[in-house]
């Protein structure tokens, strides 16, 4: 028997489910795949609707953590295995090699020295990293990855010698014993190549709505600065395009509740640096719920915004780099075909739990998300369970604590 | 106070060429008998067992690491005496340029300056640490009894829950019968995976689970008269039918819901108007009673009609009279200030209310089919369908249901024709704009927050019944923060549910269980002594040293969190278990009567005057204080050295908890000691504040005025204080914010009381 809670997934659910319960005075691990906490929150620039930076949160949550001798966690680091039953369960975890020293001793310089070079995971693609990296600021635990992968033959006999590296690090299986368990295993991004009618990725100047995140955050490739990724250019006409992925049955069977909400935001971002860039937003409908109206209400006050009503058909790379669109005004019933120096695609969200094998015994819906499993002391919380905000992931994580708690409380 | 501190430098992750062993050398003669133990490391990390050991063999009560900032290397807090750390490395090393702009080469020794500031952190690091305190405790034996109020679908989630969490409660319901607005729903919208079907709410099945629960006490046809004390043992006075009735309670989850919006409102639609116009409360009802005979329906959620009428009526009321100014508030005897709700009830809450409408359109025209065997047309009549989320699903199944036809439609009037009701449809999908003849027409309903309209708590404090600001949130108890979304003012009060916002069904009660949780939270941490949320844990509390005190009241005027009381001359009253310890109250204090035991004026005053401050302004430079709030500012600053950005050398950074508890003092030492220019460095502030304090920054800004008097009094250029913002993201803009204040300091000269 055991009083402890696994969290599974470090993002802003996992983290806040992790840090209510223990503050209530339990045991918590949290075991994250990713080299740090934070999630997918991590790569925004802000939030809406009060355009705060996510860093700000984050930076509480760290410090809540850093505190708290109940709270463990483990990086870079997956469930292989859940045995036993509610109230007594075993996980088995499998701790993937930071190939660092455990503490945070600067190797920026040695990073800079190194030749290798990939993509930049958290830039999606829009900036490239070396085979050593921390990719953000406020990288927490504040610690170095070494990426053997793509180190050069003479990065290789760099780092061979070098102090606090290690390259040649083993995986760890270790295992746990707890009694509940929190799913916060989030969401991922809806991959575009499967968006074939949207260009496939394939487009230049045709972004994520992810991607425009990180040309707009201080610590992404442009360091804040938006702009078309082929030339730099600061765009004139940019074209936003919704439910790119999402409320379509061959897609995604649902709405990602957020898209909307964050090309809002993203508008007021592009009027700010760009006043005197055009854009037009190409939705279904428009969807701010509650008091995040009034987010909307400031967009369409904004001289340089334009909303049709329609679906994008298509998406095809245009003269010059630019991206020609073409949809139908639902309500005109008219067919435009429209060129633009930057479209952003609202692709939708996606569990991750979609099509991959959690061994986790709880049911999984055609989508992803998590569809039960509270018998056997299982919780979702978050963009696990459904597509939410930032304030309803928190509300959901919050929650599922309180029936993590009450499944391991007296035991 | 710590007496013998350990000081232990970190050789790997200082750098800059600093001379580490001198510095050592410095400290241990500087400080003789306060540091027994200055040791260089050779790594900090890896150094846990050998402090241990010295806290042990030579009795050590403090440790001061000095090294890499505190932000990044953290395991070595927790050591078995007080820990501070002196961020050599990036506010320090990293962040170091030379005062022409240039940086040093990697490989050289140490600049001069950057020696003299590495000395000046340690020495600041080690007079704060000696002027530390263990906190006494100020735990409580915490009531474990949750008050939830409010009966209906987020109050019985929240009550059963907290039940089932061992705690008993107190269920206050102003209704004679539990169950709220969902007694009117049956069949509710999904509540659980596959989110695609209706659902029976089973609201009897929830209330009696309560009523059967005898941990739950329920007290019907009851409301709130006060609530006194504080997390942990509130006493709270509710009005019952058999008198009033003391309760000692833990926390409180405050579920109190919603009111309908004032009809008037929609009478531009036709309610009120035609009987036949009804709002959606209100089909509900009629439609669970088998009043709804219509067979040819409109569901309208487009509330144009309504909004521009409003705001024509506002206009036009605007055009005849200029407002008469806002009566000042009402003044009771002996001059105490007459509480006066003012009532937050506007139209907005109409548009607020779009998505629990929208789901709840379809769920009605779903129902009145169901119930008449699909004989009945409905039409949903929209500008957007606000169906977020996986509810998505519900929607696509009502969309291929019988009898359902939607469309995107603006519709620009309603009215009477004979016994029927047409709806004016403009740009429509259907190619065309069309009239629809109607039976009858069902509007939205809107989602008063019953604390728009009413002190729903009824709070005995010294601040006031109410939460405070309401109108930030339109009227809803909600928190600022997108983060914490359990934050309201007042610790230990947790709202959830159409209070806070209007939620469907099932996430009302995903939103009581959270209130749960954090209410439950806040009793076992009073019960601890130590504080909730965002200094969580932190054992701390603000100690009165009354003696002083000259009843002044702005500690309790200024708390962010109305955590202080006072008595009738004025005297503050602490409770500690309210308190968020960000040191606002000794912000406040004139009197230096406040204090922490790990934070307090004279600490702060005294690192200020360990700074080496040189008398010639033109030969060594100026000295500039930089009080950086710790939550925001100096993190920003923190990554802003860890980029390698610079700024100029001559500043001195101090972290406070919020720039609420800068007190006027702190500038006064300053500039007696000779510092050229004070900045002050926040969080943004405004109603979409950043400060964790609520208040902080806005209230230093307020006292900005007074500190300038001061200056100005005392023959210093009240320019020399300045307070700017910054985002946590600033890092790369946080240097040319410094460089450019230190720049117009050098341009006014030195502070003429240098050397005095």
């Amino acid at each position: 028997m055991s009083n402890a809670i696994l969290v599974v997934g470090g993002g802003f659910a996992g983290l806040t489910a992790a840090i209510e319960a223990a503050e209530l005075g339990h045991d918590v691990y949290i075991v994250e795949k990713s080299p740090w906490l934070g999630g997918r929150v991590a790569q925004l620039n802000k939030y809406f609707p009060k355009l705060c930076p996510p860093s700000c949160g984050l930076e509480i949550q760290f410090q809540r953590i850093r505190k708290n001798p109940r709270i463990k966690f483990f990086t870079l680091a997956e469930v292989t295995g859940l045995s036993g039953s509610k109230g007594n369960y075993v996980a088995k975890v499998r701790l993937s090699p930071r190939r660092t020293a455990p503490h945070s001793v600067d190797l920026g310089l040695l990073s800079a020295t190194l030749e290798g070079e990939t993509p930049s995971e958290f830039d999606l693609g829009l900036s490239s990293r070396k085979p050593l990296y921390k990719p953000m600021p406020f990288a927490f635990p504040a610690r170095y990855v070494l990426d053997v992968d793509h180190l050069t033959r003479s990065d290789k006999a760099r780092v061979a010698g070098a102090r606090f590296l290690f390259p040649s690090e083993e995986p760890k299986d270790i295992e746990l014993n707890v009694g509940a368990v929190v799913v916060a295993t989030g969401w991922k991004p809806y991959d575009v190549t499967r968006l074939s009618n949207l260009g496939a990725g394939a487009v230049k100047n045709c972004v994520s709505n992810m991607q425009l995140e990180r040309l707009a955050s201080a610590c992404g490739p442009t360091r804040g600065r938006i702009q078309r990724p082929t030339d730099g250019r600061a765009p004139h006409d940019v074209a936003f395009v919704q439910c790119a992925g999402s409320r379509d049955r061959n897609h995604l069977n649902y709405c990602s509740y957020i898209c909307c909400m964050a090309t809002f935001k993203q508008c007021l971002y592009m009027a700010e640096q760009h006043p005197e860039a055009r854009m037009t937003v190409f939705y279904i409908d428009l969807r701010a719920p509650g008091r995040y109206v009034k987010v909307l209400e400031k967009v369409q006050a904004l001289p340089n915004v334009s909303f049709v009503k329609g679906k994008v058909a298509d998406v095809v790379q245009a003269e010059g780099d630019r991206v020609t669109l073409t949809v139908e005004d639902a309500v005109r019933g008219e067919k435009l075909t429209l060129t633009y120096d930057l479209v952003v695609l609202a692709t939708g969200m996606q569990p991750s739990l979609a099509g991959g094998t959690m061994p986790l015994p709880m049911p999984v819906d055609e989508d992803g998300f998590v569809a039960g499993g509270e018998d056997a002391g299982i919780f979702a919380a978050g963009c696990a369970r459904m597509p939410l905000d930032v304030t309803r992931t928190a509300q959901s994580a919050t929650a599922a604590a309180l029936k993590a708690v009450q499944t391991v409380q007296g035991r | 106070m710590a007496g013998k501190i350990g000081v232990y430098f970190d050789q790997e992750n200082i750098g800059g060429g600093l001379d580490v062993e001198a510095l050592a050398a410095e400290t241990s003669a500087k400080w003789g008998d306060l540091t027994p133990v200055v040791k260089v490391v050779p790594l900090l990390a890896e150094a846990g067992r050998t402090i241990e050991e010295d806290v042990t063999a030579q009795g050590l009560d403090g440790v001061l690491l000095c090294g890499a900032s505190a932000r990044a290397d953290s395991e070595l807090s927790r050591l078995p005496a007080l820990v501070d750390h002196v961020n050599l490395r990036e506010l320090c090393v990293l962040s170091y340029k030379n005062p022409d702009g240039t940086r040093p080469y990697p490989r050289d020794d140490a600049p001069e300056l950057l020696t003299i500031m590495a000395r000046d952190y340690v020495n600041m690091g080690v007079v704060k640490l000696q002027k530390t305190e263990k906190p006494d405790s100020a735990a409580i034996e915490g009531v474990r009894r949750i008050l939830v109020i409010g009966g209906g679908w987020t109050g019985l989630t929240a009550a059963a829950e907290a039940a089932d969490m061992g705690y008993e409660v107190v269920l206050v319901e102003r209704e004679e019968n539990l169950g709220g607005a969902v007694n009117s729903i049956s069949i509710g919208s999904p509540l659980q995976s596959p989110w695609t079907d209706k659902q029976p709410s089973d609201i009897a099945g929830k209330i009696a689970k309560v009523k059967g629960d005898r941990r739950i006490t329920v007290l019907a046809k009851s409301s709130m008269e006060k609530l006194e004390g504080q997390p942990g043992e509130f006493e709270a006075t509710v009005s019952t039918p058999s008198g009033p009735m003391t309760h000692k309670v833990g926390a409180v989850v405050l579920a109190t819901g919603w009111k309908p919006l004032d009809a008037k409102y929609l009478a531009p639609m036709g309610l009120g108007v035609s009987p036949n116009v009804v709002d959606a409360a209100t089909f509900g009802k009629m439609l669970a009673a088998g009043e709804v005979t219509a067979r040819r329906i409109a569901f309208v959620l487009d509330t144009t009609i309504a909004e521009e009428a409003c705001k024509a009526a506002a206009e036009e009321q605007a055009a005849e009279a200029a407002p008469e100014p806002a009566p000042a508030p009402a003044e009771g005897e002996e001059g105490a200030k007459v509480f006066v709700k003012e009532d937050l009830e506007s139209i907005r809450h109409l548009a607020y209310s779009n998505a629990v409408n929208s789901v709840g359109m379809l769920r009605l025209a779903n129902m009145v089919c169901e119930r008449t065997e699909d004989a009945t047309q409905a039409f949903i009549l929209y500008r957007n369908m606000t169906v977020p989320g996986i509810l998505e699903r519900f929607y696509k199944q009502m969309q291929d249901r019988l009898g359902i036809m939607m469309t995107k439609a603006d519709v620009t009037d309603i009215r009477v024709t004979g016994s029927t009701l047409l709806v004016e449809c403009r740009n429509t999908l259907l190619g065309m704009d069309f009239d629809l003849d109607v039976d009858m027409v069902v509007l939205p309903t809107g989602l008063v927050p019953t604390s728009a309209k009413e002190a729903v708590v009824q709070f005995g404090y010294r601040q006031g019944p109410d939460f405070p600001d309401l109108q930030l949130f339109d009227g809803f108890a909600d928190s600022n923060y997108i983060c914490f979304p359990y934050e309201t003012r007042r610790t230990g009060v947790y709202a959830a549910g159409c209070v806070r916002q209007p939620l469907t069904m099932d996430a009302c009660e995903e939103d009581a269980r959270g209130a749960v949780l954090k209410a439950i939270q806040c009793v076992e941490s009073a019960s601890r002594g130590v504080a909730v949320h965002p200094r969580s844990g932190d054992a701390s509390y603000p100690l009165f040293n009354f003696v002083r005190c000259t009843q002044c009241k702005r500690c309790t005027e200024e708390c962010p969190f109305g955590a202080l009381d006072d008595d009738e001359k004025g005297t503050p009253k602490p409770n500690p278990a309210r308190c968020r310890r960000c040191g606002t109250c000794f912000g406040a204090c004139p009197e230096r009567v406040v204090s922490f035991a790990n934070y307090s004026i004279d600490q702060i005053g005294s690192m200020i005057r360990e700074v080496q401050v040189p008398k010639d302004f033109k030969k060594e430079g100026p000295r500039i204080l930089i009080l950086a709030c710790e939550n925001d500012a100096y993190p920003a600053l923190d990554m802003a050295g860890q980029r390698r950005r610079a700024w100029n050398p001559y500043v001195r950074i101090i972290p406070v908890r919020c720039l609420g508890s800068v007190n006027a003092i702190w500038i006064s030492d300053a500039m007696s000691k000779g510092f050229d220019g004070v900045m002050l460095l926040g969080c943004k502030y405004g109603d979409d504040y950043q400060c964790h304090f609520v208040k902080g920054s806005e209230i230093c800004s307020k006292r900005r005025d007074n500190i300038a008097e001061t200056l100005d009094r005392l023959g210093v250029q009240p320019e020399r204080v300045e307070q700017l913002e910054v985002a946590i993201d600033e890092y790369d803009a946080v240097p040319e914010l410094i460089d450019g204040f230190v720049r117009r300091i050098v341009d006014m000269g030195p502070n003429p009381f240098k050397g005095m």
